[in-house]
């Protein structure tokens, strides 16, 4: 334990460890000291003098922001005089603010307007013309008006500091000082648009919030982003069933108020006029919008026929749709159409780590992990582009901790910034480097490994050796590319393994041996897009019904499409790249959209399959009965927690069938075919983006 | 033509012992090894380091730039076995409005800067420094770069000073207009590269400055009188000025008295007397309304109040500050508000704005002080001043807060009825000729 | 980009003063002595000085913005720099002021249209007992008056 020093504010005792600020220790007592500049995890700027208090025999008022806790030290946070300060300084912000809060998107939520309601300021003696600076847009997210801005410095470091993206500066003097954006007139950066959520006042408003709303007419749902694997909660701000934008300025969740362009603007697909609203049935070779009892009437009776004549089914699920619905889908694929032809898009060799690590506890690190590890080290990956989360842990991680990165990676990525050591290995080649950071390596407390989809197979258990040889603790994060592409693994979305890496007797077809077959009678694609760049189905004959959002290559080939929800529609739980489970919740909405155990479910009763009732709640009931690992406590689900499952007590003895891994390839602006339909994302200079660039 | 003056017979000159008659050229380095030059280095370079400290401080020698912090305790701070790199810096951004004494050392005797800062860095253990000076100062720098490349020639620079083993490098470093970069910490930043921006102390400069390494950050004239001090020991230094007030200075007359100019008296002579004796009295006959006895930030003194030693530590005693020796005479025509509002002017335009008191203090200071200075506006305006002021001062970032708030206090609360005077004036608002329209921005 | 032989020696000297790693150092001079030789800061010299220094354009635009001295916008041939500062003040800065921009007709921060002369206000110049004092370009001129200015315009004028 540090050293603890005792001081007293406002007549509290506090005991913190020696060199916490003062407004930290007062938050631990209790005591909340406003202040605009200040913003925690990120550097000590003292600019604002909101903060200012009164310490004893210091005859000057200090800025607590600053000033490290010392013991004996008597603090007073609301003395007359110090309460002087803090409405002189809003006095002073007030003087050239434009105070244009009836149209501002911050009314409401803003700490400024609070700052001044608080200290009671209904005043001022301010008689002159206000200085003004024209808004500027800066990207189609990120608008500044400088007019607006109290310079506290809040969006430099965020870019800077917590992204080492850096895009932001400060340039002018004295009232003149604006923010500036690095490309001269425009941004260049991530538009992860962080910058806005942490901005205090309405300095910077985000391209597709500005003027929508206010904030008290939206209801505050807390989903999971359903792009990439990293599992970042994100609350949606819905209103009359429509998301308006996507934050988390309450910092729940596993990613705190991080958020990636992805996350905070990539939901608009929601709305996209392309959804489907209705299924669609093949009439004469065109698909035509049905009603959903029709539809539903049509794939029960061909499949029914199929089953009778002992056809061939084959089954594509999903790397975005639910645990409960990837459960109940592997259960209506093989208890219902009696096949173990069931697979979907692997993006990381999940099960060779889980076998190479059997038996182990504490071997699959959380995302919490990689903030508090002595040392990490990736291999193949392009974490900021590919992980945004898990790099910015990891960034943070060394800014905090001093906790050093290593990375093996096919060319340069963001991480070499700040990295230890950086290598470059081709794809595949990365695990034949590790030898050179064998020292450095041994030297650390302990150690998580990060690797991409390169590394699979045998490659994985040499990696598993290599760490077992190091002498320390070692944890793993096996890469996977989206929102439930780990909980599709652990579901059971295989052919020779059931939920919980439980081998199947029969096992059956992958999904290469699936797209090659010339002889299947029915091909059920639940939510992915096996079609995509112009592949087909050896099968021409088959029966495809696809559920789908969007009539993507695969639902053109489909003879019937059953309109499905987002994730963002509705309720269950996900499992992110480091096997946390979380609950997601029902924002918007979509007329004409059933979820996927919905859709399930109904063909399930008519066909007469009696694999259980399809609730969300009651299949998540099932699955923590029956899954391995999956016995997650619910009280940390249903407050917002993530809690990891324990997937590793036992072998997996079957091929891991690492041929069938295949990266997605996404940077941070595009998401598979889901990101074609977001406007917002495709729309961007940045996009698509391209990794391991410099 | 020179700006040196001719020497006064209270002068006292030690810091311009080289010139008993103004001249035109600087002393270049032939001239000042024939006059003790770089004897002060040699002696410095037979002591220990900490001998050399223990000397400043028993000179008394305090910051020339306008804090007046003690010169040897801070060259003390530095830890001179940190393994890091310890640098020197000089501080020649010349800019306090009033101040002009840097440049005449600068321009005239810049060997002597060299060795105090060369006696700077063998104390502190520094093996590189620079010459941070203002921009607006290319002559300065092209002087000072010719006598560095001297040095350099006769060994006195470079990696093996005098044949001691020691290496010290030095350079100049220009700034590039801003007056915040007189500000130690900011000048750091600047030297840096980056905004002159000033930094959170602690850590202060003798722990962690220019490129994060220990780092003495003094003023020309306080590099300038380390080699005498050197040379004739610290007492003897003492002893020309009063009790904790070492030696000598220069001191900047200008504004409206009758022989401006650069002269060096000791610490404590009587401001009348500089003034009177030195100065020639107020101009044109007229009589004494007010002085800035120590640059724009130091607040004003009135005519009466100007009976005093001008050191360090009476200025304080009378409410205001020796700052870097800027004596600026205003005579009984002196508009105040026209003073106020111009020098409010200049702080705005100064502030970085890096906190909100002092960007939006400043800014609102010079607005009303504008008015002020046309005619328009009333009793409480100049409340308001009063209390803008004291809601800056203390509480902003660095000094400059301070600097603007101290003297717009001063002016509005000495010269009220002259303000209130002239707002109460009918022909206040009758356009002057020439005079631009009032533009407030 | 690259610039004259002496300015190239001036900036190979200038970067090597620096610790290693920390040549941003020479940010600030490398801008204004390039600005000397080529007018202003244009982009080129943004893109050239960055690359030299390995800085991002947002570090250097930071500076650009701060330093009063730096410009992105050639000012004319001679630019007049005249203090109205207090010594100044005092002593018939503001007057001297008034009087350039009646002699060139333009304002403060203007150009003539010939791009012969440019006029700054500008705060003290470090010449207070000389006071008037004022700068064209680098050079001092002091003690100055409306009538030593008309003669000092006049006879920029017939230099060109």
């Amino acid at each position: 334990m540090a050293n603890m020093v005792t001081l007293t504010i406002d007549g509290k005792p506090v005991t913190v460890p020696a060199g916490t600020l003062v407004i930290d220790a007062a938050k631990q007592a209790g005591i909340d000291i406003p202040a605009f500049c200040y913003y925690e995890g990120f550097s000590v700027q003292a600019a604002c003098r909101m903060c200012l208090v009164e310490v004893e025999k210091m005859p000057k008022l200090q800025p607590s922001c600053a000033l490290p806790a010392a013991e004996g030290m008597v603090v007073h946070t609301e003395t007359p005089k110090v309460v002087e300060a803090r409405k002189s300084t809003i006095e002073f912000l007030l003087t050239n603010h434009p105070l244009d809060c009836p149209v501002c998107d911050k009314g409401g939520e803003c700490e400024l307007q609070d700052m001044t309601f608080r200290y009671g300021l209904g005043e001022s003696q301010f008689l002159e013309i206000k200085h003004h600076a024209d808004e500027k847009q800066w990207s189609p997210l990120v608008f500044y008006d400088p007019a607006r801005c109290i310079l506290c410095y809040r969006c430099i470091r965020v870019c800077d500091e917590g992204l080492g993206v850096a895009a932001l500066g400060l340039s002018y003097r004295g009232v003149s000082a604006e923010i500036i954006p690095n490309k001269g007139d425009h941004l260049e950066c991530d538009e992860c648009g962080w910058c806005i959520d942490v901005c205090p006042v309405g300095a910077l408003t985000s391209g597709t919030y500005r003027y929508k709303s206010r904030p008290w007419e939206m209801n505050y749902v807390p989903a999971i982003c359903t792009h990439c694997s990293n599992g970042c909660k994100t609350t949606l701000s819905v209103r009359n069933g429509e998301i308006i934008r996507s934050n988390n300025r309450d910092r729940s969740g596993i990613n705190g108020e991080f958020l990636c362009v992805k996350g905070r603007f990539g939901f608009d697909f929601v709305h996209n006029e392309e959804r489907l609203q209705s299924p669609l049935i093949r009439k004469d070779g065109k698909l035509e919008p049905v009603s959903w009892s029709e539809a539903l009437k049509f794939v029960v009776s061909r499949v029914r026929e199929t089953i009778e004549r002992n056809g061939k089914f084959a089954v594509i699920g999903s790397t975005r749709t639910t645990n409960e619905e990837n459960f109940y889908l592997q259960k209506f694929a093989r208890q219902g159409l009696r096949t173990n032809n069931i697979d979907h898009h692997r993006s990381g060799d999940v099960i060779t780590l889980v076998d190479a690590l059997a038996g182990r506890t504490d071997a699959l690190a959380t995302v919490g992990d990689l903030y508090t590890c002595d040392a990490a080290l990736v291999l193949g990956a392009d974490l900021a582009q590919q992980h945004p989360l898990l790099a910015y842990q990891l960034r943070a991680n060394w800014r905090h901790h001093r906790s050093p990165v290593f990375v093996v990676t096919p060319g340069p990525v963001r991480e070499d910034q700040y990295a230890a050591r950086s290598l470059r290995a081709e794809a595949g080649g990365e695990v034949e480097r590790l030898e050179e950071l064998r020292e450095e390596l041994k030297a650390r407390q302990n150690l998580v490994v990060l690797y991409g989809a390169s590394v699979k197979g045998e490659a994985v258990r040499r990696l598993v050796a290599f760490g077992d040889s190091l002498g320390i603790p070692v944890k793993y994060v096996c890469l996977v590319d989206y929102v439930n592409s780990r909980g599709a693994v652990d579901m059971g979305l295989l052919p020779h393994l059931g939920p919980g890496y439980k081998p199947v007797e029969i096992p059956g077809m992958h999904l290469d041996a699936m797209m090659a077959a010339p002889d299947l009678d029915v091909i059920w694609v639940a939510g992915a897009n096996p079609l995509e760049g112009g592949r087909e189905f050896a099968s021409k004959n088959a029966f495809v019904i696809v559920h789908e959002l969007f009539l993507t290559e695969t639902a053109q080939r489909a003879d019937v499409v059953l309109p499905s929800m987002s994730l963002y529609e509705k309720n269950g739980t996900v499992t992110n790249v480091c096997g946390e489970v979380q609950r997601t919740k029902a924002g918007p909405k979509v007329m004409g959209t059933k979820s996927d155990l919905d859709i399930l479910g109904l063909l399930a009763a008519q066909l007469g399959f009696d694999i259980g009732i399809p609730s969300q709640e009651k299949v998540l009931d099932e699955i923590r009965r029956t899954v391995r690992g999956y016995n997650v406590p619910l009280p940390v689900l249903a407050t917002g927690g993530a809690a990891q499952a324990a997937v590793l007590n036992g072998n997996v003895p079957v091929d891991a069938q690492p041929e069938q891994v295949r990266p997605s390839g996404d940077t941070l602006f595009t998401s598979g075919t889901l990101g074609k339909y977001s406007k917002r994302l495709a729309q961007l200079m940045e996009a698509p983006g391209r990794l391991f660039q410099p | 033509m020179t700006l040196l003056a001719p020497p006064h017979p209270l002068e006292k000159r030690v810091l311009l012992r080289r010139f008993p008659e103004p001249r035109t050229e600087p002393v270049w380095i032939d001239e000042y090894l024939r006059t003790d030059g770089y004897e002060a280095i040699r002696k410095a370079l037979a002591m220990e380091p900490e001998q050399i400290v223990d000397e400043v401080k028993k000179s008394a020698l305090r910051g020339r730039g306008g804090a007046g912090f003690p010169t040897g305790m801070k060259w003390s701070f530095v830890d001179r076995k940190s393994p890091k790199p310890k640098y020197v810096v000089v501080n020649a951004d010349e800019g306090e409005p009033g101040t002009c004494k840097d440049r005449i050392l600068m321009g005239y005797d810049p060997h002597r800067l060299i060795e105090g800062v060369l006696i700077g860095g063998r104390a502190i253990g520094a093996n590189r420094g620079w010459i941070y000076i203002r921009g607006e100062y290319r002559e300065y720098i092209d002087i000072l770069d010719r006598a560095i490349a001297e040095a350099y020639e006769r060994g006195f620079l470079g990696s093996n000073v005098l044949g001691t083993g020691w290496e010290f490098h030095l350079s100049t470093h220009t700034g590039a207009g801003s007056y915040e970069c007189g500000e130690e910490t900011a000048l750091l930043e600047s030297l840096e590269g980056k905004r002159g921006n000033p930094r959170l102390k602690p850590p202060f400069p003798a722990t962690s400055g220019a490129f994060q390494c220990p780092t003495i950050v003094n003023n020309v004239e306080t590099f300038c009188a380390v080699p005498d001090i050197i040379l004739n020991g610290g007492e003897w230094y003492a002893a020309l000025g009063t009790p904790k007030n070492g030696g000598t200075r220069l001191v900047c007359l200008s504004g409206h008295i009758e022989r401006p100019g650069v002269y060096e008296v000791p610490l404590g002579m009587n401001l009348l007397t500089i003034l009177n004796e030195i100065g020639g009295g107020v101009w044109k006959g007229r009589k004494l309304k007010a002085v800035i006895p120590g640059g724009s930030s130091s607040p004003v003194l009135k005519a009466e109040e100007c009976d005093i030693p001008a050191d360090y530590d009476s200025l304080a005693k009378a409410g205001s500050m020796l700052g870097s020796g800027a004596t600026v005479v205003l005579d009984e025509t002196t508009d105040m508000a026209k003073v106020l509002a111009r020098l409010m002017k200049f702080y705005a335009h100064e502030s970085c704005g890096w906190c909100i008191p002092c960007r939006e203090g400043t800014t609102w200071l010079k607005k009303i002080t504008a008015r002020l200075e046309e005619g328009i506006g009333s009793e409480r305006d100049i409340d308001t001043i009063d209390r803008i002021s004291q809601s800056m001062l203390g509480r902003t970032f660095c000094p400059l807060g301070d600097a603007a708030a101290m003297p717009a206090m001063a002016i509005a609360r000495k010269f009220r009825e002259e303000i209130l005077e002239k707002l109460s004036r009918a022909d206040a608002f009758a356009p002057v000729e020439g005079a631009q329209p009032l533009v407030v921005l | 980009m690259t610039f004259s032989p002496e300015l190239e020696a001036r900036f190979a000297k200038m970067i090597a003063s620096y610790p290693p790693g920390r040549q941003k150092g020479a940010l600030i001079p490398m801008l204004l002595y390039a600005q000397d030789e080529v007018g202003a800061v244009t982009d080129e010299v943004i893109e050239e000085v960055s690359r030299r220094l390995n800085v991002s354009r947002v570090e250097v635009e930071e500076v650009l913005g701060y330093y009063t001295m730096l410009t992105r916008e050639p000012r004319g041939k001679y630019h007049l720099q005249i203090c109205t500062n207090i010594s100044c003040l005092l002593t018939g800065g503001e007057e001297l002021f008034q009087h350039a921009c009646r002699k060139l007709g333009i304002g403060n921060r203007e150009k003539t249209p010939d791009g012969q002369f440019s006029l700054e206000e500008v705060e003290c110049l470090g010449a207070c007992s000389w006071a008037p004092a004022m700068q064209v370009n680098y050079d001092f001129h002091y003690h100055m008056t409306p009538e030593k200015l008309d003669q000092l315009i006049d006879s920029l004028r017939k230099l060109q």
